[in-house]
């Protein structure tokens, strides 16, 4: 480096030399977000209804800086090194970016939906309700009733089939086909499987039936290949030194699968599942087609339409009747209950996984 | 793991039968029963859709209220045509930025904090499109109404800006914006796995060659994730081409083929308009929407297969041993 700048202190550190100091770039974002806010100030227009919108401040303020930063350090460090924190700038504001809508998020489910997060909320239906006032109970009994069908139906089918794929099916032709047809099933659209459900009833029980089971059956297909898939790869988790083992000892590969294989993986078996039905609790489309919308509690799978939570806060806020606030305030309450049991669940499951986790090696 | 059939077939080549036990024949018997239990749920649904979806392709168009004078074909292809062009302004707004996201969580935060912001993209995954559709259309789309009044105003001589603005924010747009945030954490999930599996003596080869960091991601690990980014491209794109309920709440179509991005008159999506006719649908118009759902199951099951293949092509799966 033979040109020197007044930012590339000469020092005697040989390494430092020909680099930024570390408080340059703090100084440069500063003097950006100055230099934002008074462009902002100088050149808005003369009316005074005109506010500075702090947002595009600082989108401008982290143009500049990226800008500066690059100048800057292109003329002391050279082109390399200001491409690199160019990089740097842009990874970190990808992130910031991508943090912005959670956080838009959860401050805007939290703010409205505290608002009707009260015992009625929890205690009432929707059952002559037309203004403010009313419930969700019928809706959370009704996602818990399909819900826990669909489990029941799909944990054991899901987890028997990832049984078959590990532990019998290794190379063989069926297990090839299942494999190929489980990943088919992951990308099947919530809606299809919704079409599917309601089109099985319709054959099944005659035109227009909708009722919860077929809501159930929905949700079983999207249910079973995320079993499927999380239970295949926590058994292959599972040591073969530990079948061998129990194998050498005379005992029948059945009992080794129950008894050595299967507690082994329990626990993350029990995350998947748990994820699974994260995944599921929220879906509204298949519901929508298949189970349909009530404002009365129903507690028969085989009976009449069932509400469910997700579709709740959808008509809810589709169809705002004549006091749209109380309509409003209750879609959000339930979008809010929505979150908190998906993070419960989530939550549940990491910690499960982590706690009750085999310790395999010492 | 299965039988090493060498030993098999030593025992029968010496003329002894080979005993199963009870227990292991049923057990064995109701897992290859499940498995197989799967398989026909998969033809179900197809025999279903197309039961049901058939009548409607072969009926006389006039006899269904929802194609307005068309035929089948030109009721779906608008359809198809706002279900693609949504799902790839999704993944041309998420796709940068679920890999910056990876990178910074893979190359750049503090090992400290990065399994803990991993979680947090996990959950931005979990939350319920219902929820997402919700923030859409009372958030965001408010939010957004005025930045389309300005492009209307100052680039209108970009077609995709033409305008005239909408006067609600509820643009397809808007809508390509929500399922960005909602294909984001997929794509980031699958890169950042990418990412992380680079081989460390690759890195460090490259660092000590003089790279900077920057350089060691472009000629490292970039190269060496290439094909598990762009699975998870895809993975994301089959996920944003069949969400039905964020565009529906979002979105205010009127089925229009059209690229202007801002406007009132958007495309609407196949699964957003099942979701909405469905409801009020009789005769043959439900199958009608069924059989467009139909058309919806085979883009997905194409764009799907594409990324498996890509994915198959460079996987060497190792198992338990």
């Amino acid at each position: 480096m033979t040109l020197t700048s007044p930012l590339a202190q000469r020092s005697s550190n040989a390494f430092a030399s020909g680099k930024l100091q570390g408080y340059v770039p703090g100084v440069i974002l500063l003097t950006s977000l100055a230099l934002s806010w008074a462009l902002f100030s100088a050149f808005r227009p003369a009316d005074a209804e005109y506010e500075v919108n702090l947002i595009v401040v600082v989108l401008a303020a982290i143009a500049i800086f990226a800008v500066l930063l690059w100048g800057v350090s292109y003329r002391v460090e050279g082109r390399r090194r200001a491409v690199d924190r160019l990089a740097s700038l842009l990874v970190s504001f990808a992130f910031l970016v991508a943090l912005t809508p959670l956080i838009s998020l959860v401050i805007t489910v939290l703010t409205n939906g505290l608002v009707r997060f009260d015992a009625d909320f929890f205690t009432l239906s929707m059952r002559n309700v037309v203004g403010e006032g009313g419930g969700a109970a019928h809706a959370m009994i009704g996602t818990l009733i399909m819900t826990l069908t669909a489990g029941a139906i799909s944990v054991p089918i899901g987890l028997l089939t990832s049984i078959y794929i590990v532990e019998y099916g290794a190379g063989k032709r069926l297990t090839r086909w299942i494999t190929f047809f489980v990943d088919v099933m992951t990308g099947i659209p919530s809606i299809v499987a919704g079409l599917f459900a309601y089109s099985l009833f319709e054959i099944l029980l005659g035109p227009g039936t909708r009722v919860g089971v077929s809501g159930s059956a929905a949700l079983t297909v999207l249910m079973i290949p995320i079993v499927v898939r999380s239970s295949e790869e926590m058994l292959r988790l599972v040591p073969n030194e530990l079948r061998e083992a129990s194998f050498a000892l005379g005992v029948p590969k059945w009992l080794t699968i129950l008894k050595v294989v299967l507690p082994t993986s329990i626990a993350g078996i029990t995350t998947g599942v748990m994820l699974a039905i994260a995944r599921v609790i929220g879906e509204t489309a298949p519901l929508l087609i298949a189970a349909g919308f009530s404002n009365d509690f129903n507690f028969n799978l085989f009976q009449d339409r069932m509400q469910s939570l997700p579709n709740f806060v959808y008509y809810s806020y589709v169809a705002q009747g004549s006091n749209p606030e109380a309509y409003l305030d209750r879609a959000w309450a339930g979008a809010l209950t929505l979150i908190l049991i998906v993070m419960v669940l989530n939550i549940g499951a990491r910690l499960i996984a982590r706690f009750f986790a085999p310790k395999t090696s010492r | 793991m299965a039988k090493d059939p060498g030993i098999e077939s030593d025992i029968r080549a010496r003329g002894q039968k080979v005993t199963e036990r009870r227990g292991d024949r049923i057990f064995s018997g109701s897992a290859r029963g499940a498995g197989s239990f799967i398989l026909l749920i998969l033809a179900a649904v197809s025999a279903f859709l197309l039961a049901e979806g058939f009548p409607a392709i072969v009926a006389d168009p006039a006899e269904i209220g929802l194609f307005d004078g068309d035929n089948f074909w030109q009721w779906v292809g608008p359809l198809v045509f706002g279900t693609l062009w949504a799902a790839a302004l999704a993944l041309l707004i998420a796709f940068p930025l679920a890999i910056g996201v990876a990178l910074f969580i893979s190359h750049y935060a503090p090992r400290r904090i990065a399994e803990p912001l991993g979680y947090l993209v996990d959950l931005l995954a979990a939350v319920p499109s219902v929820v997402y559709g919700l923030w859409g259309g009372a958030v965001l789309a408010p939010a957004l109404q005025p930045s389309y009044t300005w492009l209307a105003e100052n680039l209108s001589f970009i077609p995709f800006f033409a305008g005239p603005a909408s006067g609600t924010g509820r643009t397809i747009l808007t809508a390509a914006i929500v399922l960005a945030v909602m294909v984001l954490p997929i794509i980031t999930a699958v890169s950042r796995e990418v990412f992380l599996q680079t081989p460390v003596l690759y890195e460090e080869a490259s660092l000590a060659l003089g790279s900077t960091k920057w350089e060691m991601i472009r000629t490292v690990v970039l190269p060496v994730g290439r094909g598990g980014i762009i699975s998870a491209a895809m993975l994301g794109l089959g996920r944003a081409l069949g969400e039905t309920l964020a565009v529906a709440m979002v979105l205010s179509a009127t089925g229009i083929v059209t690229v202007n991005l801002i406007s009132s008159g958007n495309p609407s999506t196949i699964a957003a308009n099942v979701a909405l006719s469905f409801p009020e649908a009789y005769g043959l118009n439900v199958n009608a929407l069924i059989a467009s759902g139909l058309v919806l199951f085979a883009i997905t099951l194409v764009v799907n297969s594409i990324a498996r293949w890509i994915v198959n092509r460079r996987a060497d799966f190792s198992g338990a041993n």
